[in-house]
């Protein structure tokens, strides 16, 4: 492995920290608190959506970034054959 | 059978399970004790993880915190949950690559200083002693509710179990011990919430049964009903809340930040075999603490409309049985303001302080007319006539569905299985702390593998000792402190790891500085609002009205920009210092 594949590697990586924590602060920063109030004007059956978002949504969310960037590693680890074996 | 016998059997059945557990699972090397030998699954260890996490606080005060707090209760839901995303995408795979034990090993390393390792150290034994005097009471609480022991002894016992299993098996036993813990506590959570969810609203899954409509044949949602039952006493609306917007979002950053800056928890993941593990199994141990995390606001709620419906303006002759049982553990008290024997709850106090209960010279609780335990409190000003301890909402909420005694049981069960778990990884952290950062790496370098387990031994011991005088003897501002223990890490530890993995060019001066400027600042705060000037501790005189709780996120800034302002004035780290930042990069 050279030293230019390397940063081509943690270049991705940080893309994807990048993509993957915007969701993260979307999901519980933004619409469970900033845009809550305005979110609470629409339901979801019997929620709020702000308040769903900032008590059930945004947790479920926070797992499933978990496994998308464990996917994406996983997969980048292959591809620049830095996975361990 | 009673719930007492009920909570022998349970109790002494777990109690036994954890004790086989640590025979089993004895550690022979100091690798053993402090990492299991990096031998351990990635879903054991998530699930090892999620008990670690969830501690008597999460467990027995969580949904009643937040059934008083509607909305605003998110903080905790969101904040205890989302610094998992920051330890599998930030930390968790760069800390195992690096490979060490501890986190102050991290830091000493990464950062080429002794002196670094030992503000580090200083600063996990101050976060984790606040959080473990906690547990240890927690543990006494549970003994003293439901089977009649001094809450002393309570806490003896629990230390004998802690002391058996973390002293021998270091982080081995605990580990194992903790999946047990786990399974204990999250059927112990599950149980009642399910049978609740559907008594209520007809459907078992609790997170689908608070969106869903009431089983009274009205149509009406229940959150609606909620909202309009609190409207109707004088509330908020239970789904607005009455915090800030700026509050609420300070404080979520700081539990986020703190919880991904703990050192108990980050060294969990010191013990999973490789770099990918150590990254699904953040993941797993998510899936596992949200399972009680989104069940908790649903039970906040369920309990909440039961209490509600049961007390208001109904006459106190008329009240279920549990409602005298737990008045006379001075959880509940209902003073009758107006002489009619009907109870109103209404916002506001009703009595000043705690309750103390008034006995007579036989040390009998006093009845009033209407047959309620009296206070020796004075009445407050205001309505309201009924005074609700919060933890109330989970350890009687069984009874206040009307389920049978085994719930109950199990609940106690639960209770202290999180309570344990928890204090357990926390004096790991305290012992590695001593054996391994101080002794090992800086009194005497030259100790054999042999020695320094014998000392992580003789350090535990002694970490559990003090941790059970701080659960008898707790100082009365534990409580106050325990949620700034998450400030506090964020303050110091986590800018610290984030610029070292991050930031090639970070050195040792920079860091320093950061970490004490962070931790300073921080507690200068909270010591001013909580313990020196309670008096001022108003939204008013806050800075930017950020509560004490939620500084830590200011101090996390200030640690930032203090290490990056007094990095560039010093020179870069060594070579071999960056090339290891850059190794801990790739898994291989």
């Amino acid at each position: 492995m050279t030293k230019r594949d390397l940063k081509g590697y943690w270049r991705k990586n940080l893309q994807y920290l990048g993509i993957l924590l915007t969701i993260w602060f979307t999901v519980s920063y933004v619409c469970g608190i900033l845009l809550a109030p305005w979110l609470n004007t629409f339901t979801m059956g019997g929620f709020k959506l702000g308040f769903w978002f900032a008590q059930q949504g945004s947790i479920y969310t926070f797992v499933i970034l978990i496994f998308v960037y464990v996917y994406l590693m996983n997969k980048l680890d292959r591809q620049f054959k830095v996975q361990e074996d | 059978m009673d719930v007492q016998i009920w909570t022998y059997i349970l109790v002494g059945a777990t109690f036994a399970l954890y004790i086989g557990i640590a025979i089993w699972s004895r550690a022979a090397s100091t690798s053993d004790f402090y990492v299991a030998g990096a031998h351990v699954n990635p879903l054991t260890n998530g699930m090892a993880t999620a008990a670690d996490w969830m501690s008597a606080a999460s467990f027995l005060s969580m949904a009643g915190l937040i059934s008083f707090m509607g909305y605003d209760g998110a903080v905790y839901l969101m904040g205890w949950t989302g610094g998992y995303v920051l330890l599998a995408l930030l930390l968790a795979p760069y800390l195992r690559k690096f490979g060490k034990f501890t986190v102050p090993d991290f830091i000493g390393d990464r950062y080429y200083s002794n002196f670094a390792r030992t503000i580090a150290v200083i600063c996990a034994v101050i976060v984790s002693f606040t959080y473990v005097a906690g547990q240890m009471r927690g543990v006494g609480l549970v003994f003293s509710k439901f089977l009649e022991v001094n809450i002393d002894l309570g806490v003896l016992i629990g230390m004998a179990i802690v002391f058996f299993y973390a002293v021998l098996g270091g982080m081995k036993g605990i580990t194992y011990t903790q999946v047990a813990q786990y399974c204990v506590l999250i059927f112990a959570f599950m149980v009642p919430a399910f049978f609740i969810s559907f008594q209520l609203t007809g459907n078992p899954i609790p997170q689908i049964g608070f969106g869903s409509t009431v089983n009274d044949g009205s149509g009406m949602y229940l959150l609606e009903k909620l909202d309009q039952l609190h409207t109707e006493l004088g509330f908020a609306a239970y789904t607005s809340g009455t915090k800030s917007i700026q509050d609420v979002f300070f404080i979520t950053a700081a539990l986020m930040i703190g919880t991904a800056g703990l050192p108990h928890v980050i060294v969990r993941f010191f013990t999973v075999p490789k770099v990918k593990d150590a990254r699904i199994s953040v993941g797993y141990a998510l899936i596992f603490i949200a399972i009680l995390y989104t069940t908790a606001p649903a039970i906040a709620v369920f309990a909440r409309t039961n209490l509600i419906e049961t007390v208001n303006e109904e006459p106190y002759q008329k009240m279920p049985d549990w409602f005298s049982t737990w008045e006379e553990t001075a959880l509940l008290t209902w003073v009758d303001k107006d002489d009619n024997g009907i109870i109103t709850y209404a916002p506001g106090a009703a009595i000043e302080g705690a309750p103390e209960l008034l006995r007579d010279a036989q040390g009998e609780i006093v009845r009033g007319h209407y047959g309620e335990a009296k206070v020796t409190n004075q009445p407050a000003e205001g309505p309201n006539e009924l005074y609700i301890d919060r933890d109330i909402m989970v350890l009687a909420n069984p009874e206040i569905a009307n389920l049978p005694a085994w719930v109950a049981a199990l609940v106690a069960a639960g209770g202290l299985a999180a309570a344990l778990s928890t204090a357990a990884g926390l004096l790991l952290v305290i012992s590695t702390s001593v054996s391994h950062d101080l002794i090992k790496k800086q009194i005497k370098t030259d100790i054999s593998d042999k020695a320094e387990l014998m000392w992580a031994r003789i350090s535990a011991a002694g970490a559990v000792m003090v941790a059970g005088y701080f659960g008898i003897n707790p100082p009365g501002f534990v409580a106050e402190v325990v949620a700034i223990a998450f400030g506090l890490a964020a303050a110091s530890f986590f800018p610290a790891i984030i610029l070292g993995i991050f930031y090639k060019k970070m050195n040792r001066q920079g860091a320093i500085a950061g970490m004490i400027a962070g931790l300073l600042f921080t507690l200068a705060y909270v010591v001013f609002f909580k313990i020196a000037f309670p008096e001022y501790n108003t939204p008013e005189h806050w800075w930017f009205g950020i509560s004490p709780e939620g500084i830590g996120t200011l101090g996390m800034l200030v640690n930032l920009a203090v290490s990056l302002a007094v990095g560039m004035i010093f020179p870069e780290p060594p070579e071999e210092v960056q090339e290891m930042v850059e190794s801990i990069r790739y898994p291989k």
